[in-house]
C-alpha cells in the first residue's frame, strides 16, 4: 500500500514526485510512455515565464512567480540547463502599446520584479534584430529559458533516488475505490495508496473518469515551431514575444538553452495525440514570427514539431480534490505556465494532501544533488581526467554536438536509463544538431543494443512500435 | 604540443589523397585524423560500382577505391589516427583532437588540410509536414544500416529527392527484396547522374515523379503512409493532386552541406554558393597554410575528382611547407555569368599558375547543345561546347595559363549558353 501513486510522469508528476520524495512516504509514479517527459514536457516553448501574463487573483498568477524562482534553485542543485535570459513583449501599434501596460499592471499584482517598459530604440539596442516596427516593448528580467524535459528528469531521477518507484510504459486503466483508498489497475498490476495525484495531462479528465464524474474537461490545443541551427542562435539573445491574444501567448522567437533558435508556436484546437505539423502550421509560424524579428533565416531549420497543450475549458489551473471522489487530486489544464509553475503546483498538492491527513515527516537522508557530465562544456583537463578513467569518454559519437559514447553509457546507468533512440537524445543530446542523427543515429542504435543487451532491431526510434529496423539484409530471398 | 609538417583532417578519400600527395611531395611528418574507426569514409557504405574510371581506368566499388588508397598509404610514413574527432583548428595552425587512445591533444602543423567531407540534408532542412513517427531516414543513414550493419530499414518505400545516393537506394532496397514504389522530385529534372536514373531507376521500373514532392506524412509509430503533390513552377504544391503511397519507409536525398562547422569557427572566408570555403588556385584557403579539398570545399558527383583535386590541394600544401606563402600581386576573381550556380576555385593568383587552372562549376538548369564561355570584362577568353549540362552533373573546364593571361581586369566569368543553331 503506497502512500500517494502519482499518475503522469511530466513535468507536473515529477515535480510532485520530487517534493513528495523528501518526506517519508510511499510513492508511486505510473507513466504511460515509455520514457518520462514524453508529452507536454518534451515539446514547448521551453520558457519560465516571469508572471506577468495571468490574471490577477488565479491560481496562474499565485504560483507562476514563486514556481520560477523555485525553478533557478531547482536547476542548480539537479544540474539542469537554465538561462536567465530576460523577454521582451513587443508592441507594434496603440492596441498593443496598451496591452503592454495591462501586462504591466498585472505583472506588479502578480509579484513579478523589474518589469519595465522601453521605447521601440531602446528594445533595439538591446536586440538589434528587432524589426522597426516596434514602437515599445515590456522587459521582464526574470524570465528564464530551461531544458525542459531534463528539468522533468532531473526532478524523477532525484524522486527515484529518494525511493519512489517508477513504473514507465504503464498506463492505468482502471482506477477501483478500496476502503478510503484505491486501487489502479495497469497492464504491470495492481498498485494500491490512500491518495491519488492525477498528473495525466491531456488525459487528465479520461483518468479522472476512470474513478468517477470529472467535473472538467481537457481542450487540447496543438503549437507548432521551428527549431534553428546553432548558426541562428544568437540572432536574439532574450525570450521575443508578441502581444498575447486569447489563444495564448503568440509566436516568440527565442534562444534555446542548447544554442538554438525556436520559433513558435501556432495556438489551434487538436486532438490529444496530434503532434504532426501541417503546411499552414508552419506558414503562420513564419509569417508571425518576421514581424518581430525579420532576419530570421528559416532555412537554417533543423527541425519541426508540434507540442499539445493540456488545457481545459476552466482557464485556469486545476488544482483540488475532486468533489466526487475523495482523496483523489487533480493536477490538471495544466497549460502555460504550468513549465514555470511546477514546483509550485507540487508544494500547492502537497498542502492539499497535507490537510486531508497526509503525514509530511522530512527524512534527514534527503539526496537534493544531481550531476552529469557534459563533455562538450568541459575543459581538456578536466576531460583527459575522465578519458583516463574510462576512454569512452574519448570517443566521440555525435559530432554535431560534440557527445561522448561515455556520455551515452552514463545515461544508462542512471536512474531512469533511456530504451529509445531519442530517450538518448533528450538524456545526451546525441542527435539533437544539425545532422539531426543523420550520423550518430545507427552508433547510438549500436550503443543501446550492446548495452541493453537487445538486437538492433529492438530498439525504437521513441515508444515501442517505432521500430526503425525491419530486420537482416536478404532476409527477403530466404 | 607535438609539431607536425602537415596535419589532414578527414581519412576519405579527400583526406587520403592529400596526404599521398604530401607525401610524394616530400613531406615526411604527416599527421591523419580520422573521426570514424577506418579510414575511406562514406565509401566503406558504397559498395555499389562505379568508382574510378577517371583515376584507376577500372570499374571499382566503394571499398575497393578506397582500398587502393589505403594500400597506398601503408607503404608511407604517414601516421594516421582513428578515433580522432578534431574539435577545432586556429589561423595558427593548431589542432585539437579528441580520442580515446590519447585523450584531447593539441598539435601544431606547419600546413593544414581539410578533408571532413559533407552530410545530408535532412527532413528538417525541407520543413516536411507530418507526424514524427519513425521509418524516415537520410538515404545515407540507410545505406550505412544496409551496407554496414547488414540491417534492413523497411519493406515498402518512397525515396524523396532524386540526388545520387537516393537513386542508389533505391536499387539497394528494391535487390534487397523491398518495393520501392516512387522516387519524388520537387525539380523539373533530377539531381543525380543520368547513369544512376538509368540503371538504379528505369532498370528497375520504378517511376520518377519529377516536379513532385512529399506534402504529408502519416504514422503513429512507424510510418504508414506518405502523400505526394505535384507542384507548379514555384514549386508549390497543387492542390487536388495528391496521391497516397502506403509505405513504411522513406528515404530522403535531398541534397549534401558540406560540414564546414571547423572552417567557420577558423574564420576562413566562406563562398555562399558553395557553402565551403573559398579557395585559390591551390585549394589554399584565405588562411594561409590551411587548405580545402573534396565534398568539405564543393559537393561532388565523382570521387576520381575528388581524389583529383585534393591531391592538388596535398601538393599544394606540401609547396607551402618547402617555400613558403604563395605570391599574390594580382589575383583574378572567378565570377559567375548566366545559369553558373558556383565556381571553384574563387580567385586565381596569376604568379601561381603554372600551366593552367582547372575549374569546376555547376549550372543551375538543364542544357542541351550548349557552351561554356570564359569572360573578361567584354573580351571572351575561352567558349568550350558541351553536348548536355544539367545542375546534377559537375562540370569543369581547364583554362591554360596563356589564355587566363589574355584577361586584363580583376575578373573572369564563367557562363553557359545555348549553342548557335
Amino acid at each position: 500500500m503506497q502512500d500517494v501513486i502519482i499518475i503522469g510522469c511530466g513535468v507536473v508528476g515529477a515535480a510532485c514526485a520530487y517534493r513528495l520524495s523528501r518526506f517519508r512516504l510511499r510513492l508511486t509514479v505510473l507513466e504511460a510512455l515509455s520514457d518520462v517527459a514524453g508529452g507536454t514536457t518534451k515539446a514547448n516553448s521551453a520558457i519560465l515565464h516571469a508572471g506577468y501574463d495571468p490574471e490577477p487573483g488565479t491560481l496562474m498568477a499565485r504560483l507562476n512567480v514563486e514556481g520560477v524562482r523555485l525553478a533557478e534553485e531547482i536547476c542548480a542543485k539537479l544540474d539542469v540547463p537554465y538561462r536567465k535570459t530576460g523577454s521582451l513583449v513587443l508592441a507594434f501599434d496603440e492596441k498593443d502599446r496598451s496591452c503592454l501596460r495591462t501586462l504591466l499592471a498585472r505583472g506588479e499584482k502578480n509579484g513579478v520584479t523589474g518589469l519595465h517598459l522601453l521605447s521601440g530604440d531602446e528594445a533595439r539596442a538591446l536586440e538589434p534584430e528587432l524589426s522597426g516596427e516596434v514602437q515599445e516593448a515590456l522587459l521582464a528580467p526574470s524570465a528564464a529559458i530551461v531544458n525542459p524535459w531534463e528539468y522533468a528528469l532531473a526532478m524523477a531521477e532525484t524522486a527515484v533516488r529518494n525511493g519512489a518507484e517508477l513504473h514507465l510504459s504503464c498506463p492505468v486503466t482502471a482506477i477501483t475505490r478500496e476502503g478510503d483508498g484505491f486501487a489502479v489497475t495497469t497492464p504491470k498490476g495492481v498498485f494500491h495508496s490512500q491518495y491519488i495525484i492525477n498528473a495525466a495531462g491531456v488525459h487528465a479528465d479520461n483518468v479522472h473518469e476512470l474513478i468517477g464524474k470529472k467535473n472538467f474537461t481537457i481542450r487540447p490545443a496543438k503549437g507548432e515551431y521551428y527549431l534553428l541551427d546553432k548558426s541562428e542562435g544568437t540572432r536574439v539573445s532574450r525570450v521575443i514575444f508578441q502581444c498575447p491574444d486569447p489563444k495564448g501567448k503568440g509566436v516568440l522567437v527565442s534562444p534555446t538553452v542548447h544554442g538554438n533558435l525556436i520559433v513558435g508556436p501556432t495556438a489551434e484546437p487538436s486532438g490529444p495525440e496530434d503532434t504532426s505539423n501541417t503546411a499552414q502550421g508552419l506558414q503562420k509560424v513564419r509569417d508571425l514570427a518576421v514581424r518581430s524579428v525579420p532576419g530570421v533565416r528559416f532555412r537554417e531549420n533543423i527541425r519541426n514539431f508540434a507540442g499539445v497543450r493540456a488545457s481545459s475549458d476552466r482557464g485556469d489551473f486545476i488544482l483540488e480534490e475532486s468533489p466526487a471522489v475523495p482523496g483523489f487530486f487533480n493536477a490538471a489544464g495544466i497549460c502555460s505556465p504550468g513549465l514555470s509553475a511546477a514546483p509550485t503546483i507540487a508544494d500547492e498538492l502537497t498542502a492539499l494532501l497535507a490537510e486531508k491527513g497526509l503525514a509530511l515527516e522530512e527524512k534527514e537522508e534527503f539526496i537534493d544533488t544531481r550531476r552529469r557530465v557534459r563533455f562538450h562544456e568541459l575543459d581538456d583537463g578536466a576531460r583527459n581526467a575522465l578519458i583516463a578513467a574510462d576512454p569512452r569518454y574519448g570517443r566521440v559519437i555525435c559530432r554535431c554536438e560534440t557527445v561522448t559514447e561515455g556520455e551515452i553509457i552514463a545515461c544508462l546507468r542512471a536512474p531512469i536509463p533511456p530504451a529509445s533512440i531519442n530517450g538518448v537524445k533528450r538524456r545526451v543530446g546525441a542527435g539533437m544538431g544539425r545532422c539531426q542523427g543523420g550520423f550518430c543515429g545507427p552508433r547510438v542504435q549500436e550503443i543501446l543494443a550492446r548495452e541493453l543487451g537487445v538486437p538492433p532491431e529492438a530498439v525504437p526510434l521513441e515508444e515501442p512500435g517505432s521500430y526503425i529496423l525491419t530486420g537482416e539484409t536478404k532476409e527477403a530471398w530466404t | 604540443m607535438t609539431e607536425h609538417q602537415l596535419v589532414v583532417i578527414g581519412g576519405g578519400p579527400a583526406g587520403l589523397s592529400a596526404a599521398l600527395s604530401a607525401w610524394e611531395a616530400g613531406i615526411t611528418d604527416i599527421l591523419l585524423l580520422e573521426r570514424d574507426k577506418y579510414l575511406g569514409g562514406i565509401l566503406n557504405q558504397c559498395v555499389h560500382n562505379g568508382f574510378g574510371l577517371h583515376r584507376f581506368k577500372e570499374e571499382l566499388t566503394g571499398p575497393e577505391y578506397a582500398g587502393r588508397y589505403v594500400e597506398l598509404l601503408e607503404s608511407t610514413a604517414v601516421r594516421v589516427k582513428t578515433d580522432a574527432m578534431v574539435l577545432s583548428v586556429s589561423p595558427d595552425r593548431t589542432v585539437r583532437y579528441v580520442s580515446p587512445a590519447d585523450g584531447c591533444r593539441t598539435v601544431h602543423a606547419g600546413a593544414v588540410v581539410l578533408a571532413m567531407g559533407c552530410r545530408e540534408r535532412t527532413r528538417g532542412a525541407i520543413s516536411v509536414p507530418g507526424t514524427r513517427c519513425s521509418g524516415i531516414l537520410t538515404a545515407g543513414a540507410a545505406q550505412r544500416f544496409i551496407n554496414i550493419e547488414g540491417k534492413m530499414v523497411g519493406r515498402r518505400a518512397v525515396i524523396l529527392g532524386s540526388g545520387d545516393i537516393g537513386l542508389i537506394m533505391a536499387r539497394r532496397m528494391t535487390l534487397e527484396g523491398a518495393k520501392v514504389l516512387a522516387c519524388v522530385e520537387l525539380m523539373p529534372y533530377s539531381s543525380g547522374l543520368n547513369r544512376n536514373i538509368v540503371q538504379c531507376l528505369q532498370d528497375f521500373n520504378i517511376p520518377l515523379l519529377l516536379s513532385h514532392t512529399v506534402t504529408d506524412i502519416i504514422g503513429d509509430r512507424r510510418l504508414e503512409k506518405v502523400v505526394v503533390s505535384a507542384v507548379d513552377e514555384h514549386r508549390r504544391p497543387i492542390p487536388g493532386t495528391e496521391q497516397t503511397f502506403e509505405c513504411d519507409t522513406l528515404l530522403l536525398s535531398v541534397g549534401l552541406l558540406p560540414e564546414n562547422e571547423l572552417t567557420r569557427a577558423l574564420g576562413a572566408e566562406m563562398d555562399p554558393r558553395t557553402n565551403g570555403a573559398a579557395v585559390y588556385e591551390n585549394m589554399e584557403t584565405s588562411i594561409p597554410g590551411v587548405f580545402a579539398c573534396g565534398n568539405v570545399l564543393q559537393v561532388h558527383d565523382l570521387v576520381d575528382f575528388v581524389s583529383e583535386e585534393s591531391a592538388r590541394a596535398g601538393a599544394a600544401a606540401a609547396d607551402y611547407i618547402q617555400n613558403g606563402e604563395t605570391a599574390s600581386r594580382r589575383t583574378l576573381t572567378v565570377e559567375n555569368g548566366n545559369a553558373v550556380s558556383y565556381t571553384v576555385p574563387q580567385r586565381i593568383r596569376m604568379e601561381a599558375v603554372d600551366q593552367g587552372v582547372q575549374v569546376f562549376f555547376r549550372v543551375n538548369r538543364v542544357f542541351e547543345k550548349s557552351a561554356v564561355t570564359v569572360t573578361a570584362g567584354e573580351k571572351q577568353i575561352a567558349r568550350f561546347k558541351r553536348e548536355h549540362m544539367a545542375p546534377g552533373e559537375m562540370e569543369r573546364i581547364f583554362l591554360p595559363e596563356k589564355l587566363l593571361a589574355l584577361a586584363e581586369g580583376e575578373t573572369i566569368t564563367v557562363s553557359a549558353e545555348e549553342a548557335e543553331a
